[in-house]
């Protein structure tokens, strides 16, 4: 298995001489699926914006493919094959389905017809709508655009923001199937959720993030089973 | 250069009538935006109402000097009102549009000559001090006093008292009401006027309140300058509502004390550099006149104004989490 | 209360069959012929739903569904195009939001409002209904307010103490994680002894691990006389404690009855529910390694 990402020793945050992120680590191999869970203000999202290059780290080494990342801008990043999908305000409303993934492969745009073609085979939906004004569409179908518009770059690296915010069961669900087949496609997945236990069911490997700090980490299956996980982190509602 | 003058120049404007003036303006600012999140870029048209009311009642209608100082403060609560009803239900920015369009229009219809009877338009309003009887009723003898940078002759120094009291009336007035409930339901609304509204507060009533408590500051403000210097359109410009926001900011626009001191810091800055300046201009260490190096400290408020608002906001006793300018 | 024990639910709130629009036997709120468009959409048209007092009502679909909408014209919070509801008897068209808390009827958002720049204890103050100290002229004399206002504070901290807040009264809400700032709204909502209290997604972005907690405080409520209706997409909050369920979808009702018996229903499961509802992803998937289970087995 090659290591595609490696997090080592890392303390990151938002504010001057507040650390969000204390000491963690964290590593994804290519192909994998990985899942990361944990209670509110756990650092979960200022992870995956740390290795986007969104917040400033402190200490502490991100590697992609060996190489560091560090002070990359994002930009910089989608060129490396890093792709990364917000939570919130993840597509321009003012531009229809076909310009928002445009907008994704700008810096390419040669390989516009055959990356358009790839994401329209994985979600059919877009392809019947390209002209359709992305601020008309429900949250789902803003999600999956916000996912096509990532994939247009052809990323090695997917790292997704909680994927399944805000939206109902069934919606819920095509997200994590979505993931699911993203990431059966080639695509390295690193998922932030709130929805664990959806999370964790898909989950090649997961870590648990606990006030900054990876606290557990196993397999998907592991961490669903494991009684201390559920205890702390999933509930024990409906499980 | 004679450093002594500059000096002592710069000291006197620690308390002086005009410095006492922009502390009850930069207050009246302080209760709109610092606590109630009001985004008032018309203070001067407050001033200006508070300053001609007060002239006018006793020019115009022969009221005594109190009487009309009273007016002065009716004017600037029908004035609020008037700007308040249809402006506070809008959007921040919607307000600070109007709250401009606002002062202008007060001070074009001063400085039109249909009114000239009544307001004297470009020339402005004098003589009223004597005609209300303000100077009358001052109760020092005629002769120097105080010590230093801080002497004052007698009118002077009556205007200085009459400023600080209703300085000190207007300072705790505020301090008692943010330590109230009150105070508490307007920071709230400052913060998120739904959540409020959730609670069964009536958020209208209460910006109404706010905007006429800092209007009346603001009034008083003109009150104070008009029984120093003379009322006259060309004060109240809008470069003076942006001279208190600096004020205002520089001090710390959600504390009580720091309009007061921020008013103070300005006018000694504001002193030094227009001593300063033309005298490095004579000397010739400047390559300017002196009439360009006394216009060029306005340039440097300006520059002040953005810095302060781009680097520290809170200004100097002012606490970062509580300012943000936009929601 | 143990976790996983389902509490007692309430039955026989309707009359006649369970369907949209049935009539309750002790209905809190009444609304009738209520449409609102957005620009031609039409977000909300709901021709008669009761809600049953003292109980807990869950509303539930997909978003878009118009459930937030309906919730701000219920509270006064937008205005419909048509339509009158009463609460309690009394009708609520055209009150504006906060004369509509007054009346007992209180409400959160989905994006929590804790007030980040006050402290818990003064967000736990501004919930307090008739504050004499609120008034202009009285706030100047203290003498007037005080004693009221240490009231205040003792019903506030009892409340705290209930939502495990108390060690934080005085800290700024800032400061508080997201859950712990849910759990300030609601305690918060609770100081104006509310009759009908609305929550919209109080489970949003909420740790399952406090989930169990945020559903007992739920139940308390009803335990204590009130009336809850709340908008979730989480199922099993809405299984575990609703006594009565309401499925919106385009703006309308589609469907109403116990959460059993709703949540079975093919238009629900189609349009909301899903059909993996009960499934692990990790089987439709297919990335389930059969041969690891049987192994460990």
């Amino acid at each position: 298995m090659t290591l595609v990402i490696e997090v080592k020793n890392l303390y990151a945050g938002y504010l001057p001489g507040v650390n969000i992120l204390n000491d963690t680590n964290f590593y994804a191999n290519q192909g994998e699926l990985i899942g990361i869970i944990g209670p509110n203000g756990a650092g979960k999202s200022t992870l995956l914006k740390a290795i986007f290059g969104l917040v400033k780290v402190r200490e502490g080494e991100i590697n992609l493919n060996g190489e560091s990342i560090i002070g990359l801008k994002a930009n910089q990043l989608v060129a490396k094959g890093v792709g990364f999908i917000p939570q919130s305000n993840n597509v321009f409303p003012s531009l229809s389905i076909e310009e928002n993934l445009q907008m994704g492969i700008f810096q390419d745009p040669s390989h516009y017809k055959e990356r358009l073609e790839f994401v329209v085979s994985i979600f059919a939906e877009l392809g019947k709508r390209l002209k359709q004004r992305a601020g008309s569409l429900s949250g789902g179908e803003r999600q999956m655009v916000a996912m096509g518009r990532a994939l247009m770059m052809n990323p090695a690296v997917l790292l997704l923001d909680e994927p399944s915010a805000g939206l109902s069961p069934v919606r819920q669900d095509e997200a994590f199937l979505r993931v699911s087949d993203i990431n059966k496609a080639g695509v390295t997945c690193i998922m932030v959720e709130q929805n664990a236990t959806r999370c964790l069911q898909i989950s090649d490997r997961a870590y648990v993030l606990d006030q900054g700090k990876d606290a557990v980490t196993g397999t998907g299956r592991e961490l669903l089973n494991d009684p201390a996980v559920i205890g702390l982190y999933l509930g024990t509602l409906g499980t | 250069m004679d450093w002594g003058i500059i000096l002592n120049n710069t000291l006197a404007a620690i308390l002086t009538p005009t410095t006492l003036a922009f502390a009850l303006a930069a207050l009246g600012l302080a209760m709109h935006f610092g606590f109630a999140g009001l985004l008032n870029f018309g203070i001067a048209g407050f001033m200006a109402i508070g300053a001609y009311s007060y002239a006018i009642s006793v020019l115009t209608f022969g009221f005594p000097w109190w009487l009309a100082m009273l007016m002065g403060i009716v004017g600037s609560i029908l004035f609020a009102i008037l700007l308040g009803i249809p402006t506070l239900r809008l959007r921040g920015d919607y307000l600070a549009i109007a709250t401009i369009a606002a002062a202008e229009i007060a001070r074009l219809l001063f400085l039109t000559t249909s009114f000239t009877d009544v307001t004297g338009s470009a020339d402005g309003l004098f003589g009223y001090n004597n005609a209300g009887g303000f100077n009358d009723a001052n109760p020092f003898p005629p002769g120097s006093y105080g010590f230093g940078p801080w002497t004052y002759n007698r009118e002077t120094l009556w205007v200085v008292l009459f400023g600080l009291v209703v300085l000190a009336l207007c300072v705790w007035l505020l301090w008692a009401l943010m330590r109230s409930p009150w105070g508490r339901v307007i920071k709230g609304i400052r913060e998120d006027e739904d959540a409020i509204r959730a609670l069964g507060k009536n958020v209208f009533a209460y910006k109404m309140q706010a905007l006429i408590i800092g209007g009346v500051f603001g009034g008083l403000g003109g009150i104070v300058y008009a029984a120093f210097a003379n009322v006259s359109p060309g004060v109240y410009v809008t470069s003076l509502t942006f001279f208190i926001w600096t004020a205002l900011l520089l001090g710390g626009a959600a504390t009580v004390f720091g309009p007061v001191i921020g008013s103070i810091i300005f006018w000694v800055l504001q002193a030094f550099l227009s001593n300063v300046l033309p005298a490095l201009a004579t000397a010739g260490i400047l390559p300017i006149s002196s009439t360009q190096a006394s216009t060029l400290r306005f340039v440097l408020v300006g520059l002040g104004l953005m810095l302060l608002v781009i680097f520290r906001p809170q200004g100097i006793f002012g606490d970062k989490r509580e300012l943000t300018f936009v929601k | 209360m143990s976790n996983n024990e389902t509490p007692g639910k309430s039955t026989g709130l309707h009359l006649g069959e369970a369907k949209p629009g049935c009539e309750k036997l002790d209905p809190i709120l009444v609304i009738d012929n209520v449409t609102k468009s957005f620009g031609g959409l039409a977000a909300v048209k709901v021709d008669h739903l009761e809600i049953p007092r003292g109980v807990i009502t869950a509303l539930i679909g997909p978003n878009g569904a118009g459930k937030t909408t309906l919730f701000n014209l219920l509270t006064g919070f937008d205005s419909p195009d048509t339509g009158a509801w009463s609460f309690l008897g009394t009708s609520l068209a055209g009150v504006p939001s906060f004369k509509v808390a007054q009346m007992g009827q209180v409400r959160t958002f989905q994006l929590t409002k804790a007030l980040s720049l006050l402290t818990v204890m003064e967000n736990m103050k501004l919930g307090a209904k008739d504050q004499k100290g609120e008034s202009l002229l009285t706030s100047l004399i203290p003498g007037l307010w005080r004693k009221q206002d240490a009231e205040i504070e003792l019903k506030a901290r009892e409340l705290l103490k209930r939502f495990k807040l108390d060690t934080k009264e005085k800290d700024f809400a800032a400061s508080l994680s997201g859950g712990q700032r849910k759990l300030l709204e609601m305690a918060r909502a609770l100081m104006t002894d509310p009759v009908l209290v609305m929550l919209d997604e109080p489970m949003a972005g909420v740790n399952p691990a406090l989930t169990q907690s945020l559903l007992d405080h739920v139940l308390n409520l009803k335990k204590e006389g009130m009336t809850v209706l709340f908008v979730e997409h989480d199922m099993h909050m809405v299984r575990h404690i609703a006594d009565w369920v309401v499925v919106m979808s385009e703006g309308k009702v589609v469907a109403e009855g116990p959460p059993d018996t709703v949540m079975k229903e093919r238009a629900v499961i189609d349009a909301y529910l899903g059909a993996h509802q009960d499934t692990d992803l990790g089987v439709v998937t297919g990335r389930i390694n059969i041969i690891t289970e049987e192994g460990e087995k």
